[in-house]
């Protein structure tokens, strides 16, 4: 038994974490915020040299083969920096979907364009995790019809993969004919969620071998681990955000560091958040080398990862008390990234729900 | 104890309710709410006339001039909820320095101000907090000097809520500089058009702005416009600090939000299902309900108390905390009920009620902090209200070795 990270995924961290630190600087990310397109494509570029798009697609299509451990790691660094950028849907979930059901010839055509970021594809399958407004998507004749909410990384996708009602998936080209974009603006202008109409769209379907929908269930399962993993990071840089700054400010002649409230709503923080840690490594892990326990590791780590995270979300801003509820220090990019994944790919009651019909029936 | 009504009560609640249908045609439309709107003033006196806003504050200020009566308070307050009538004009004039006038302040100045505050003629900020005075509010260092009779002020504020539609500010000024601390403090009043200072707006996390910086260059201030004496501010503003926390933790709005909120249950579905079918939901909502009910009867214990001159002691120190950590609350069930629909902001498709409940969210977190933060508000708990001991004093510097 051995349960840590290798000496090359700590490389692989401090790598990407080094870059991000130094590009998505709260400057950055309020640039990139108020500008019309929820990504910067600097540092999507810079992370695409570091390789990042390519580590879960497979070494005979020139990809690193890598783990879904190892891009829940890049993930983490991407929440810990806010970062601007999509990789959960287009590096994460569409390589899983890819590998699962994609034909020999997508993949091709796909995976080297992913790599460079020549392709960036996004999501469609909210309606998997629990479907608002009746919207579901249809496949008649091989084309697509009805209605998606909240498709991931729109903004600057070339391409989507779309779950239907019954769990099939499809390629669906951006411009492709019948297919209505709409941007849905939401908390965090760090990433870009629209919704998708469809009327007679044409429509690949991934692969005629998707059956019962699960690869659509292990995209799904991919995308929670990774959506937990940026919460982690996130929540990880608000506590040592909280930290630093309760040794520096100073009320009543002391560092307000110095008061048993604050250090216990670090303390709070730290204890609930340490463990998500594990709990991310395990459910990552879990993806590629213990199939059976996959499922329900990720909504564990998603819906707990949440809570947790939404819980220092809360406290690091009370930490610095007015000033963090200001858009000053840039604090709150990290409290709405937080937010928004919450209810990402199901909500903790909804994944919990999911997770006990699982088990339980 | 007795909470039912008699008939004078129910005669008072049909004429409040009648008072409301009927004037329906006079209340301003949702543009017409800003204090310096005509139909708005022209509302807020309609309101006054008829005793529904400042009813207690005596005739000759400009109030109603009616005894305290915890159930009219209620059932005004209940019937105007009830009929989606607009209630009066409610800012930190009204609220927190109206109450200390009628405290503190000399007869010619509650003859002055009181008045044109209630009618909305002038709308005030609280000027309080500076950058490096929150919590320690006392050791602010914003100064005043005298100068051919007149206060100088230089110094700066900051989190003034609505300082840029306020025509007038109290507000908190060192003018004994080599007093203790909280004796050089001096509670004064002035326009805030005046040439030396300058109001910066300072947006939240919500993305609106609502509160500023606010900076003082040789500002100058008639020396009359002072309530209390000099140095004497700081017990000034406890007074008005007081009104502060029950007012933030209003416990009537929990109920109003939880009714839309149990709307919203009933109308959103999830793959089909209505939310309010869904037991987690019917579990946590319930919880909320009762909680909310606990503080509304909780608020009326208080008028009780308050009314028969009696010291509520700690039931009145736990209401800002409570209060604000129950909106908090709410806020965080509506968005969670939505779910990716809860994070939509801003003019977008889909958004739900203009994407209020994602902006309470934030917004209650930030009045968990402002007005004494929850840390300060159990801090007062347990030292006031149950006689713990303060925390010992760490890390004071040693006084300075004189010369
Ligand atoms: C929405 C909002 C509206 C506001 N409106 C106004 C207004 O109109 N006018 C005005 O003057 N001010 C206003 N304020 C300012 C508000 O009163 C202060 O933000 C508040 O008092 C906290 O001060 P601070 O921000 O400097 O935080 P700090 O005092 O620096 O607090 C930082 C952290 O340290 C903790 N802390 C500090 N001292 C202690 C202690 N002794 N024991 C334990 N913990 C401690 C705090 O709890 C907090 O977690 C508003 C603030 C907000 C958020």
């Amino acid at each position: 038994m051995e349960f840590c990270l290798s000496e090359e995924q700590k490389l692989l961290q401090d790598s990407v974490g080094g870059y991000l630190a130094s590009v998505s600087t709260v400057e950055k990310i309020r640039e990139t915020a108020t500008g019309d397109e929820a990504m910067s494509k600097e540092i999507f570029d810079g992370l695409t040299e570091l390789g990042v798009n390519s580590v879960l697609i497979p070494e005979e299509h020139g990809g690193m083969g890598m783990s879904l451990l190892d891009a829940a790691l890049i993930q983490e660094m991407i929440g810990r920096h806010a970062a601007p950028v999509p990789y959960l849907a287009n590096a994460g979930m569409a390589v899983v979907g890819l590998n699962e059901a994609g034909t020999a010839e997508q993949k091709e055509v796909l995976f080297p364009k992913i790599a460079t970021g020549e392709a960036r594809i996004g999501i469609a399958m909210s309606e998997r995790t629990g479907a608002r407004e009746d919207a579901k998507v249809t496949l008649e004749g091989g084309t697509l019809n009805g209605r998606s909410l909240f498709a991931l990384d729109t903004g600057s996708a070339t391409d989507f993969i779309v779950c239907d009602n019954e769990g099939g998936l499809h390629l669906v080209k951006a411009d492709a004919a019948g297919l209505e974009i709409t941007a849905m603006g939401t908390i965090d202008n760090t990433r870009s969620v629209g919704e998708l109409k469809f009327s007679g769209t044409p429509a690949q379907p991934l692969s005629s071998e998707n059956e019962k929908g699960l690869a659509a269930s292990k995209m799904l399962a991919a995308g929670r681990v990774l959506a937990a993993a940026d919460t982690l990071g996130a929540a990880q840089m608000m506590i040592e955000k909280a930290v630093a700054y309760s040794l520096e400010r100073k009320q009543f002649n002391r560092i307000i560091g110095s008061y048993q409230a604050v250090k216990h709503m670090c303390a709070e923080m730290a204890a609930g958040l340490d463990p998500c840690h594990s709990l991310l490594w395990y459910a990552a892990y879990a993806a590629d080398a213990i199939p059976e326990e996959a499922e329900l590791a990720s909504m564990h780590a998603k819906s707990h990862i949440s809570e947790i995270g939404t819980m220092c979300a809360r406290k690091s801003t009370e930490v610095h008390g007015g000033i963090g509820f200001t858009e000053v220090l840039g604090l709150h990019f990290w409290f709405k990234r937080i937010g928004f994944n919450r209810q990402l790919l199901g909500g903790p009651t909804s994944i919990r729900a999911e997770a006990a019909k699982l088990q339980f029936g | 104890m007795d909470l039912k009504l008699s008939k004078e009560y129910e005669d008072f609640r049909q004429e409040v309710r009648d008072f409301c249908e009927k004037s329906k045609d006079q209340m301003p439309g949702p543009r017409e709410i800003g204090a310096s709107d005509p139909k708005r003033q022209a509302w807020q006196k309609l309101l006054i006339e008829h005793g529904y806003t400042a009813r207690t504050i005596p005739k000759e200020y400009g109030g109603y001039g009616a005894e305290p009566d915890v159930l009219k308070s209620r059932i005004i307050s209940e019937a105007f909820t009830e009929t989606k009538t607009l209630g009066g004009l409610s800012n930190q004039g009204i609220s927190m320095f109206v109450p200390t006038l009628l405290e503190l302040g000399t007869e010619e100045q509650k003859k002055r101000w009181i008045k044109p505050t209630l009618e909305g003629t002038h709308v005030w900020c609280q000027g309080y907090s500076e950058p490096n005075s929150g919590s320690d509010l006392a050791s602010l260092q914003t100064k005043a000097h005298v100068e051919d009779g007149m206060f100088v002020i230089n110094g700066q504020k900051i989190w003034t809520s609505g300082a840029h539609e306020s025509d007038m500010m109290f507000c908190l000024v060192r003018t004994e500089p080599d007093a203790p601390k909280h004796k050089g403090i001096s509670y004064l009043f002035f326009e805030t058009d005046n040439p030396g200072i300058d109001r910066r707006l300072l947006p939240n996390m919500t993305g609106a702005a609502s509160f500023n910086e606010v900076f003082f260059t040789d500002a100058k201030v008639p020396m009359d416009q002072i309530v209390g004496e000099r140095g004497d501010g700081w017990n000034v503003c406890n007074a008005t600090l007081k009104h502060e926390r029950g007012m933030l933790g209003d416990p009537n709005a929990a109920g109003t939000r939880l009714k839309t909120i149990i709307d919203m249950m009933h109308e959103e579905t999830l793959d089909g299902q209505r939310l309010i079918d869904n037991p987690v939901y019917r579990d946590r909502l319930v919880q909320l309900q009762a909680e909310a009910t606990a503080m509304q009867y909780h608020g009326l214990r208080l008028l009780t108390a308050s009314i028969k001159k009696e010291n509520p002691g700690l039931s009145r120190l736990i209401v800002k905390l409570q209060g604000c950590e129950l909106n908090h609350q709410i806020a965080s069930f509506a968005v969670d009920l939505l779910g990716e629909l809860g994070v939509l902001y801003g003019q977008t498709p889909l958004v739900r009620n203009n994407g209020t409940w994602q902006f309470s969210y934030m917004y209650d977190l930030g009045l968990i902090i402002g007005g004494g933060t929850a840390q300060i508000q159990k801090n007062i708990i347990s030292e006031h209200g149950l006689g713990m001991p303060r925390e010992p004093k760490v890390g004071q510097p040693k006084p300075a070795i004189p010369a």
